[in-house]
Order: C-alpha cells, then structure tokens, then sequence
C-alpha cells in the first residue's frame, strides 16, 4: 500500500449518496494526525489508502435495508479486498450497517425497539483495546460520544453472540441503561482478526470539546493512526 | 381497462399489449415476501397490533411488518437466480426469512 516509509498514515473515508458524517470523519483523521483521503462511491480502488473509514447518514435514502444497498457498490468490494489484507476498516452508524449488509462484520442492526430516533451524548465502555481502532484505550475505559439512530439495535443468532462474547470481540458497550435494545447492550463489534470494527455511536462527532460533548472519539482514529505504522515497521 | 399501450391483470400475470407485435407477450412476474424471522422484535409489528384496538378490532394475536417484491422476469431467469436475488439483496437472511412465488 501507499506506505513507503510514511510518517504518518493516508485514511480514507467513503462517501456515498445520502452519506453526512464524511466531512467529520475526515476531520477526526485531519486531527488525529493523519492524512484524509475522500473517497467515492463509485472509486473501483482506494486510492492506496492505509485505512477506511465508513462514515454515517443515510445512504441511498436507507432504501430496502439501511447499508443494503451501498454493500453492493464497487468502493465496497475493493473495501473487503482490503480488509481481506489486514487494513483497518472503521463502519460508524450507517458505516457499520453497511459492513454487517458487506458481511464483513456479524449480526445485523434493526430498528430500535422503542421505535424512537435517537439522539443524545451516550456514554460507552471500550470493552476491548485488541482492535486496531481502540489500541490507545485502557481496558475498560468509559467514554462520551454522540449516538444518532434509528436502526442502532444490534442483533445476532446465539451461534454468533456467543462467539463474539466468548472470543472478546464486542469491543463497544453501552452503559447507563440500553439505549434501544441492542442484545448484550452491544454498541460495537470487531472483526476475528481486529481489524474491522463497527460502532453505532459516532466517535468522529467527538474529536474536540468545542463541537462535541468530549474529544474521546479521538483516540479511535490515533490508534488506527498506530496500527498502520506498527504494521509498515513489522 | 386497457388501451393499446396498456397493461392489464389477468390471473396475476401482466398481460402486456404491444400494437406493432399484434399478439399478446406474457411476462412472468414473481413475487417475494420477506419477513422478520420469528426470534426478531419486530417493534414496527407491535405498533400496529396497539393500533388495532383503536379501530374497533379484536382477535388480531400478533402482526409481522414485512416487505412484498413484485419482479417481471424473463423466462430464462430460473429459480436459483431468483433465490439468489432474494437471499443476497431483497432479504437479509441474518434477520429474515423470505419466500419466493411464480405466479
């Protein structure tokens, strides 16, 4: 990849029609040091980006199922050819939607059961660091960050939940009651090898206390920021 | 009910008239339902049984939102391609079941 001794990391993030959260994702990457990359729905490659970042929205209107029908563009299967080589993919809202419909993450996301859109500061607790988005939290860390949805509930088959439950892989929890009845009150998932994970919450909205209600987000990007680096030094 | 340019229903097929054929070409509609499997809340499902009192109605038990495909096909789509459509895109099978008819 695009990473011939590189001081910093190239991130890119999509964005599709009906897609709002790119300009903030690419903020985040723009504070956390690295280099922002906007990339297109239709881009049949990725630009030799060193990570991806799905953002939220809307895309394609949530027509048929929300993320049905982005899975299904061609910036997605260069996506999975990625993540296939290990590069760090990040799906927030829309984004995860979009990779659980890419089958590169487990489950799927339904409406929340109150029915309700929702959206408040939702307090988290990061429940895994061994992901490539989460390397610089402490085990157990309780952040702060923006949750904005309507089809947030995550749902898997016990098969799955227990898989993921048993080999660590539910990397986000939300704490303070379940917002909108997620099984396991799972806010975030990871791939088996880490490298993928999917987050309904949007860290990218809380990058700096002067826009978001805490800058605990940042740390998603700084460590994809590492693990990009740590993997061209391997 | 039809004109020249004109569609028409007959036995659930579309019966499609072309003036320049000057016979009638039938295409082959399908039609697949997709619904939430039973394990899954179905919230939007709910509203509707709470909603059913306020019309007067009683004896509904229960009420699953899905989501009805009609699709005009040619005849040489077969029933794999089309299971394919509903397993791949129309359905997803992580939360949905679904059937697929010819009509």
């Amino acid at each position: 990849m695009g990473t011939g001794g590189l001081s910093t990391a190239r991130i890119g993030v999509i964005t599709f029609p009906g897609t709002l959260d790119d300009v903030d994702a690419l903020r985040a990457v723009r504070h956390a040091g690295a280099e922002p990359v906007a990339l297109w729905h239709a881009d049949e490659d990725l630009h030799g980006v060193d990570a991806v970042v799905v953002p939220g929205g809307f895309s394609y209107g949530d027509y048929l199922r929300a993320g049905a029908i982005a899975a299904h563009q061609p910036v997605l299967r260069a996506v999975v050819n990625a993540a296939s080589r290990r590069t760090p993919i990040l799906g927030i809202c829309n984004g995860f939607q979009i990779l659980c419909e890419a089958n590169l993450l487990p489950g799927a996301l339904v409406r929340n059961a109150g029915l309700h859109f929702l959206c408040r500061d939702q307090r988290l607790r990061v429940e895994s660091n061994a992901t490539a988005w989460t390397g610089r939290y402490a085990p157990g860390a309780e952040i702060v960050v923006p949750l904005k949805s309507i089809e947030g509930r995550y749902v898997a088959d016990e098969l799955t939940l227990a898989a993921l439950e048993g080999d660590g892989r539910v990397v986000f929890r939300y704490l303070g009651g379940n917002p909108n009845g997620a099984v396991n009150d799972i806010a975030g998932i990871t791939s088996a090898d880490g490298r993928v994970v999917g987050v309904m919450p949007h860290p990218e909205h809380a990058i700096d206390p002067l826009t978001g209600p805490s800058s605990d987000g940042l740390d998603l990007f700084r460590s994809a920021v590492d693990a990009v680096l740590a993997s061209v030094r391997a | 009910m039809n004109d020249l340019h004109g569609t028409y229903f007959l036995s659930g097929q579309r019966v499609t008239s072309r003036p320049s054929a000057g016979s009638l070409t039938r295409v082959p509609r399908v039609v697949v339902d997709v619904v939430p499997k039973p394990e899954i809340l179905d919230p939007q499902g709910q509203a509707i049984m709470r909603a059913l009192p306020r019309l007067g109605v009683h004896g509904v038990r229960d009420v699953r939102q899905g989501k009805h495909f009609v699709l005009d096909v040619e005849d040489d789509v077969d029933a794999q391609t089309l299971h394919r459509i509903a397993g791949e895109l129309l359905a997803n099978p992580v939360i949905e079941d679904w059937t697929v008819r010819r009509l």
